[in-house]
């Protein structure tokens, strides 16, 4: 038997209310993460990937957003099975920093300018491994060195702005890390940095997730880092999930025209261009208002009419799943 | 940062320079002659020369300038016209009631305006925050002489809770005249607070929207604890740098409520030196006032070494 998913995001929707009336940026958003296992989750911008990382975290900003429909099933590290959407917040906030972590974008802001790094992985790990304030210490320290961070017993008593970025972003993932966490989110852990510390990045976030097993869910722009960290890839469209694949199968055959036009998008890709397929560099059009149909009809090449006015839902084949009516016919 | 401290510190030395030059010209050129005032309208000519070489008046300015400058970087603040002792004696006689009403006024200042603020930022938009800013609103625009009147018949007049005015008899115990500070502490607090609260509003409202504060929710420490160690501690500086500041001016003496409440402080005996055209006094308060301010304003600069480690590295 195999055992449930560490993370299972079924069918979510995020609302939010603003000025301007309600908006939906998340709105049927599937996806799972097994333990020890990299799931990239890949999108154009605004396609609602921070929100759905938010919406797991408990995070989403209040009292403007709520989670309106679906479930966030995860795994605690005693093997039962909670929905994080359906779950009061002082008990959200037990899993938070312990068994749930995320790492931030921007790791030049993301740490708290007035505390030393030291003070800020301790008081995670005194709020969720109940140790004193040495040994809370004495743990940070340990998990600077976890991190690769030079002279660890010295540094954790500097402040952020005395660091780089790349040092920085260590340091948030060694805060990430502290509380042993079977689930760590990752968005964009790397896109502030330049790329020799990206690869190195990459490879440490890689490296603690082999070492202790924990899922990864790496939230991303970049397909060239997908290829290199992922197990598995779930790409979004305009807040729905429009595909998810194996790594090599997606690369290989892509199911949804709006993955496909992603990978010709890649460098690599667009130079071999002859072969019939005519999107490069970027893909024409605008993420339009979304109404019945798939919301990618109306940049799509392959759409017809049923395409634009008929509901289209999330299609699993196996260890794959596509959001297109037409999948099938296009491949052929 | 011993560096910063001392350019600080030669930087205040030529504030002070500046503040004594404005304030010695500035009172030579009000009109109307000391010497005359002082001995009324029966004195002689002769009786006002004299009187003007006995306080060195009769001299050139710019000599006077210099004489007055060398004493007063000696801690001569000069010798009253009227009073018939040193300035430095009527400024200590006076000071009092001045420093504890500042103190006091600050410190509920203070106590009422950050936490308010702070509640205003966490709950921006409710109920609770739309009351604080109306009471805020108000406490900046109430005068305070009419809240003094109306604290004095109110709680003085009617209820007998405090004394009326004044400050009490010079040799009543230290607590008796300190119960004199009550009213006007009380007033002078409110009105002050009504800035402070903004301040702090503004600021946590600024820093509650940064990156770190989304990193220590994803702690899941208690939010509590993000508002008041992550969040406050980061908008420490612009709230440090606003009640220093009210610290300051209450030091050069709340001329209003002093007079208001009867209180013989700082800025009650300004003012009745400007009434007489007591050159030394005025010259004097100022420059102990002026003096004063500059050093909370120094002070402010070394507690913010203490909040926030980008100053202190
Ligand atoms: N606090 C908020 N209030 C209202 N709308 C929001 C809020 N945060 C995000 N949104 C909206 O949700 C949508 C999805 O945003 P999200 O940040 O999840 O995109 P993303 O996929 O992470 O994009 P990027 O790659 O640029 O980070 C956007 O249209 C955005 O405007
Ligand atoms: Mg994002």
């Amino acid at each position: 038997m195999i055992s449930p998913p560490l993370l299972a995001i079924d069918d979510l929707e995020v609302r939010f209310r603003t000025e301007e009336g309600e908006s939906t940026p998340v709105r049927g958003v599937t996806l799972s993460v097994a333990a020890g296992e990299t799931v990239a989750l890949v999108g154009e911008s605004g396609s609602g990937k921070s929100v759905t990382s938010l919406a797991v975290m408990g995070l989403l900003p209040r009292p403007a957003g709520r989670v309106a429909r679906g479930r966030i099933l995860f795994r605690r590290r005693s093997e039962q099975i909670v929905d994080l959407a359906a779950m009061p917040s002082s008990e959200m906030r037990k899993l938070r920093g312990s068994e749930i972590a995320m790492i931030f974008q921007e790791p030049m802001t993301s740490l708290n300018p007035v505390l030393s790094i030291g003070e800020q992985i301790a008081e995670s790990v005194r709020q969720h491994m109940g140790l004193g304030r040495a040994g809370a210490v004495k743990r940070a320290v340990e998990m600077l060195d976890l991190v690769e961070i030079p002279d660890a017993r010295r540094r954790v008593d500097e402040y952020p702005h005395q660091m780089s970025g790349g040092m920085r972003q260590r340091v948030m993932i060694a805060l990430a890390m502290s509380c042993n966490p079977s689930l760590l989110i990752a968005d964009e852990p790397t896109t502030a940095l330049d790329v020799t510390i990206q690869a190195q990045i990459l490879a440490l976030i890689d490296r603690l997730r082999r070492e202790v097993g924990m899922g990864v869910l790496f939230i991303t722009h970049n397909l060239g880092v997908v290829a290199e960290v992922a197990d598995r890839v779930t790409v979004m469209y305009a807040g729905q999930v429009v595909e998810s694949s194996p790594v090599k199968d997606l690369f290989r055959s892509p199911r949804h025209p709006y993955t496909s036009a992603l990978l010709n998008c890649l460098p690599a890709r667009a130079k071999r261009g002859a072969d019939g397929r005519r999107m490069v560099q970027s893909i024409p059009g605008t993420v339009g208002n979304v109404g019945e149909g798939c919301a990618f009809a109306p940049r799509c090449a392959h759409s017809i009419e049923m395409c634009r006015t008929s509901s289209v839902a999330l299609e699993a084949d196996g260890e794959r799943s596509a959001r297109c009516l037409r999948w099938r016919e296009i491949l052929a | 940062m011993w560096l910063t401290l001392g350019r600080r510190i030669g930087g205040l030395l030529i504030v002070m320079f500046l503040v004594a030059a404005m304030v010695f010209f500035l009172t030579r050129l009000a009109p109307g002659d000391p010497a005359a005032l002082m001995l009324g309208d029966q004195a002689t000519a002769e009786d006002i020369a004299h009187l003007r070489q006995v306080y060195g008046l009769d001299k050139p300015i710019l000599v006077q300038f210099v004489l007055w400058l060398k004493e007063i970087a000696t801690g001569n603040l000069g010798q009253s016209i009227f009073l018939q002792r040193p300035v430095t004696q009527a400024i200590a006689e006076r000071a009092e009631p001045t420093f504890f009403l500042a103190l006091f006024s600050v410190s509920i200042a203070a106590l009422v305006g950050i936490p308010a603020g702070i509640v205003s930022a966490v709950w921006r938009g409710r109920v609770v925050d739309q009351i604080v800013s109306g009471l805020a609103m108000l406490a900046a625009n109430i005068p305070s002489f009419w809240l003094g009147l109306i604290f004095i018949q109110f709680f003085a007049v009617r209820l007998g809770w405090f004394p009326v005015a004044g400050y009490g008899d010079p040799g009543a115990p230290f607590v008796e005249r300190i119960a004199h500070l009550a009213l006007p502490a009380t007033v002078l607090g409110i009105v002050n607070s009504a800035l402070i609260i903004r301040f702090t509003r503004a600021s946590m409202l600024d820093v509650l929207s940064d990156d770190y504060i989304r990193t220590a929710r994803s702690k899941g420490i208690s939010e509590i604890r993000v508002v008041l160690r992550h969040a406050f501690g980061n908008a420490l500086v612009p709230i440090i740098t606003v009640v220093g500041l009210t610290a300051a001016l209450l030091v050069g003496g709340a001329i209003v409520t002093e007079t208001v409440f009867g209180l013989p402080g700082i800025g009650n005996l300004v003012v009745s030196a400007v009434l007489r055209r007591d050159y030394p006094v005025i010259q004097g308060a100022l420059i102990v006032v002026a003096g004063i301010y500059v050093l909370i304003n120094l002070l402010i600069d070394i507690i913010y070494t203490f909040v926030d480690p980008r100053v202190r590295y």
